[in-house]
């Protein structure tokens, strides 16, 4: 995913969330992103630092990795997620749409294209901690 | 646990007047070739179109447009690149035109993932050539997109309107506004789909003639747009767009 993207997509989320809950100040987001999203966590970063909205000029945001495992469904086995070999033109449109990991990963076992993202895909916010009105 | 997605995906069509989804309930019916025409024909009359090509396993607008070495810039996100005056969005530019073997929710992460990072920016139309039936992608957009509406397209078939109906159905169901339902490749006035969708409530547009001249014209949107099918959609994009 665009680190932009990612960037406004944390923001909104701390913003609904902290109006949902009725935070007056959000103090940390946790956000866990997965490996075959390769997100450079400087320029996300660097992009929350530009976003930052009232009620949270003084959060700190947590970014953590999860690495990516895959399991074939054909013949179940499981492996990493590995960016050597691959030319900058799928390693981009993996970091796009990590669905495109099916267009060019194949299991290392049997060559099946049909596996399944066990984890490290996505990108979730763990949680976001606040200052409620009432406290 | 939330996914910060989500929360941008509404925002990304917030610059956008209409939002047309040209969908059916049956593969093979016309979506494609009657959702680039019809895009091209709003973008000769003047209007700020995009398309958006959602059919991931199989997508096909860019062999109509003849698109080839086209990349979107980034900038903040994807901005869609401009071909023959429309902002062209698919799944092609990553896939570089591989099988994409993407099983029900795979398809839902890439199209959410899509939708996400694609900024459109204003634009008067945005023409949504959908994958056929009601699964993933379908589903996907009555929850994430709003002020959606759907342009259903079927062939007299009896077979095919059976899919196409309960297309109908659903968006009926789900309170989505439907334009109509047009008639693709019609070989003879029948009459039974008119009267099965007004019999269903729904607006019969009409019927677009079989135009042999279509295969010729495949890749080349001038040719496109100088056959008799481009004619006939140049009548239904003004009752679309009233």
């Amino acid at each position: 995913m665009h680190e932009w993207a990612l960037a406004e997509g944390i923001v909104s989320t701390a913003k609904k969330v902290a109006e949902e809950q009725g935070l007056t100040e959000v103090t940390e987001v946790k956000v866990m992103i997965g490996e075959l999203q390769q997100v450079e966590h400087e320029i996300i970063e660097f992009a929350l630092e530009q976003l930052r909205t009232p009620g949270m000029e003084k959060t700190k945001f947590v970014l953590e990795a999860a690495p990516a495992k895959f399991r074939c469904r054909k013949c179940s086995t499981e492996w990493g997620f590995k960016t050597e070999g691959l030319t900058d033109e799928v390693s981009e449109a993996i970091h796009f749409v990590p669905e495109m990991a099916h267009v060019y990963i194949k299991c290392p076992s049997c060559g099946s294209p049909d596996f399944e993202v066990v984890e490290g895909r996505g990108v979730w916010v763990a949680h976001i901690r606040g200052v409620r009105k009432d406290a | 646990m939330r996914d910060p997605r989500l929360e941008i995906v509404a925002e990304r069509f917030t610059g956008i007047r209409r939002i047309i989804a040209v969908s059916s309930g049956k593969g093979g019916v016309g979506k494609s070739i009657v959702a680039t025409t019809l895009a091209l024909t709003l973008a000769k009359t003047g209007g700020r179109v995009g398309l958006l090509d959602l059919d991931f396993t199989s997508p096909s607008t860019h062999v109509i447009l003849g698109v080839e070495g086209l990349y979107p810039e980034e900038e903040k996100g994807i901005v869609p690149p401009i071909t023959h005056d429309l902002s062209y969005m698919s799944i092609v530019y990553y896939s570089a035109d591989e099988p994409v073997p993407l099983r029900g929710a795979d398809v839902s992460n890439a199209l959410v993932e899509l939708l996400a990072i694609t900024r459109w920016g204003e634009l008067d139309y945005l023409i949504i050539d959908m994958p056929p039936g009601i699964g993933d992608a379908t589903l996907d957009l009555l929850r994430l997109i709003p002020r959606i509406s759907f342009l259903v397209v079927t062939t007299p078939s009896r077979v095919a309107f059976e899919s196409v109906r309960k297309l109908l159905l659903l968006l009926r169901e789900t309170s989505t506004p439907v334009l109509g339902v047009v008639e693709n490749m019609a070989t003879k006035s029948l009459g039974y789909i008119r009267d099965k969708v007004e019999g269903l409530h729904f607006r019969y547009l009409g019927s677009l003639a079989f135009d042999p001249e279509i295969e010729d014209a495949i890749g080349d949107p001038a040719k496109l747009m100088a056959t008799n099918f481009a004619k006939e959609i140049k009548g239904l994009s003004k009752k679309v767009s009233a």
